[in-house]
């Protein structure tokens, strides 16, 4: 039986903001002095198509944060509003206490694997040494100190062997442990990731949650998106689901409130004997938004 | 040995052979960009080059030099203009080529983290442009294209380091720069044009020896095939 989407599909209440979050998140005037990212009544969108309207949000430091929601709900756009990489039609985000791309040395941000040209003659070594880039400034040369940070970063993903080898003849889950090692490397105070574990093994899914989880400990502030909805559920802290706007922020045991799915995934959403099913193809990529084409054609 | 040495006792052969090296240094450092980015822009590159060299030079009258260059007629100011304009370009490359490189690799990423990925994408062109006004009376509009390719594209077959791509590319660049005019010397032929026949053969020696050509890749194949029939006669 299909759980149908309870009135409107966009809401603009936020039903699984948590009755355990002592303090609202969405209370702009608190949250504001103390977030890292912090949004404000934003819209966003590519040409004539909107992908994200009045999202109103703050996250705290040492927040471990996943956004689910279905294709083309605007995740994607929502990581690159807070990358500073698009700029909103309306609305404020600060990042970092910031505005957007004001403060962008302190943030990584992560790519889709599938927007990375594979073929591009850099190893593992130089694919990393990129995150100690911004740091070092134009005119330096990457020193020691670099080396050292990029041997110990390699060293916590686990590929500290494979430091020579072009990023080509790499694994799909090897891919994404050298792209997480270059926002180790960076030593960023925000991670931003697009589907950081999507389409690997459970062995690396594992790996890089219990590294995430280690920053987020320190203070560290992550924000990624997922279309695994049992990992958000179970190795990250808080859940944002959004679709097309923010449908529900808070602990990330929300996930199994089956009217929080109903209202992120629309009609997709199964009751089977209790257990919730979100019918959703999580390996077709949606946000084929055409700021993302640009890139990726230009990255080739 | 007097082969090498003979052409040197005219000052218009060393002019040559500096130009043309220099050329060659500057087409390869630029073009391993090109290569590695593609060359869909290069279109405007060029016409903003030739722009320039007509508002630089006064316009060349000679078309045919103009398409092929002619090396031996660069004269003792042309040098001076292009060791400087030259120079001017590969510093800048030597001091922006971590930023250019991850901008061309990873624009999102770099742009997220602080690297002025647009402010790069003008200056490339600007560069590029400045490449092909170097480089148009040493080898013409219609080799300016092959000297900017071919040695990134050889080097791809050697390494995979970015670094060492770049210093690969810059030696083939000289390399053939150097024997390419030795060779249009003795054999009485066009400069440019030999110049980019020699990166043409060291391209194709590459293809098929280099580290990453085609006899690699099929030993590579072969050994696989190897360790599978073995794997299998184990079974």
């Amino acid at each position: 039986m299909t759980t149908e989407t309870p009135g409107d599909p966009v809401l603009h209440t936020h039903p699984g903001r948590s009755p355990h979050s002592h303090d609202d998140p969405l209370d702009a005037s608190h949250a504001h002095a103390h977030a890292d990212v912090w949004l404000s009544d934003v819209s966003a969108g590519y040409a004539d198509r909107t992908a994200l309207e009045h999202v109103t949000l703050a996250v705290e430091p040492g927040s471990l944060l996943a956004v689910v929601g279905p294709n083309g709900a605007g995740k994607s756009t929502l990581l690159k509003l807070m990358a500073g990489l698009l700029e909103p039609w309306s609305g404020r985000i600060e990042i970092l206490g910031a505005p957007a791309g004001r403060e962008s040395r302190r943030v990584a941000y992560v790519p889709q694997a599938e927007l990375v040209d594979w073929g591009f003659p850099v190893t593992v070594e130089d694919v990393v040494m990129m995150g100690r880039f911004p740091r070092l400034g134009p005119i330096r040369r990457p020193g020691a100190d670099d080396r050292r940070a990029v041997r110990d970063a390699l060293a916590q993903v686990g590929m500290a062997t494979h430091i020579r080898t072009q990023i080509g003849r790499l694994s799909g889950g090897q891919r994404r442990r050298v792209f997480l090692a270059r926002a180790l490397a960076a030593e960023p105070d925000l991670f931003l990731l697009d589907e950081p574990v999507t389409g690997i093994d459970p062995a690396t899914q594992e790996l890089l949650m219990d590294l995430l989880e280690a920053q987020a400990d320190r203070g560290k502030t992550i924000v990624a998106t997922t279309h695994d909805l049992a990992t958000a559920a179970q190795r990250f802290e808080q859940v944002l689901a959004v679709n097309r706007t923010v449908v529900a922020y808070g602990p990330a045991g929300i996930l199994l409130d089956a009217d929080v799915l109903a209202a992120a995934y629309g009609g997709h959403v199964l009751q089977l004997e209790g257990r919730t099913v979100v019918l959703d193809d999580a390996h077709h990529h949606d946000d084929a938004a055409p700021g993302e084409r640009h890139f990726h054609e230009r990255g080739r | 040995m007097d082969l090498v040495l003979e052409p040197l006792g005219t000052t218009i052969f060393i002019r040559a052979l500096i130009a043309s090296a220099l050329v060659g240094i500057v087409c390869a450092v630029v073009g391993t960009y090109v290569v590695l980015r593609g060359i869909a822009f290069i279109g405007d590159a060029i016409a903003l080059g030739v722009f320039l060299f007509s508002t630089i030079n006064g316009y060349v009258a000679d078309l045919f030099s103009f398409l092929l260059g002619n090396v031996l007629a660069i004269g003792p100011d042309d040098l001076v203009a292009l060791v400087l304009l030259g120079g001017g370009v590969v510093l800048v490359v030597a001091l922006l080529w971590k930023e250019l490189l991850y901008a061309t690799f990873d624009p999102l990423g770099a742009a997220a983290s602080g690297i002025p990925v647009d402010r790069l994408e003008y200056l490339f062109l600007a560069l590029v442009a400045l490449t092909i006004v170097v480089s148009l009376q040493a080898v013409g509009i219609i080799l300016v294209v092959a000297m900017l390719i071919t040695p990134a594209a050889t080097a791809q077959l050697v390494t995979v380091r970015f670094t060492r791509l770049m210093l690969v590319a810059a030696l083939v660049g000289i390399g053939s720069s150097i024997v390419g005019l030795y060779l249009s010397y003795w054999l009485d032929v066009a400069s440019g044009a030999t110049i980019v026949l020699v990166q043409t053969a060291t391209f194709l020696a590459a293809l098929a020896f280099g580290p990453r050509g085609l006899l690699a890749r099929r030993r590579h194949a072969a050994d696989l095939a190897l360790d599978e029939l073995a794997a299998e006669a184990r079974a």
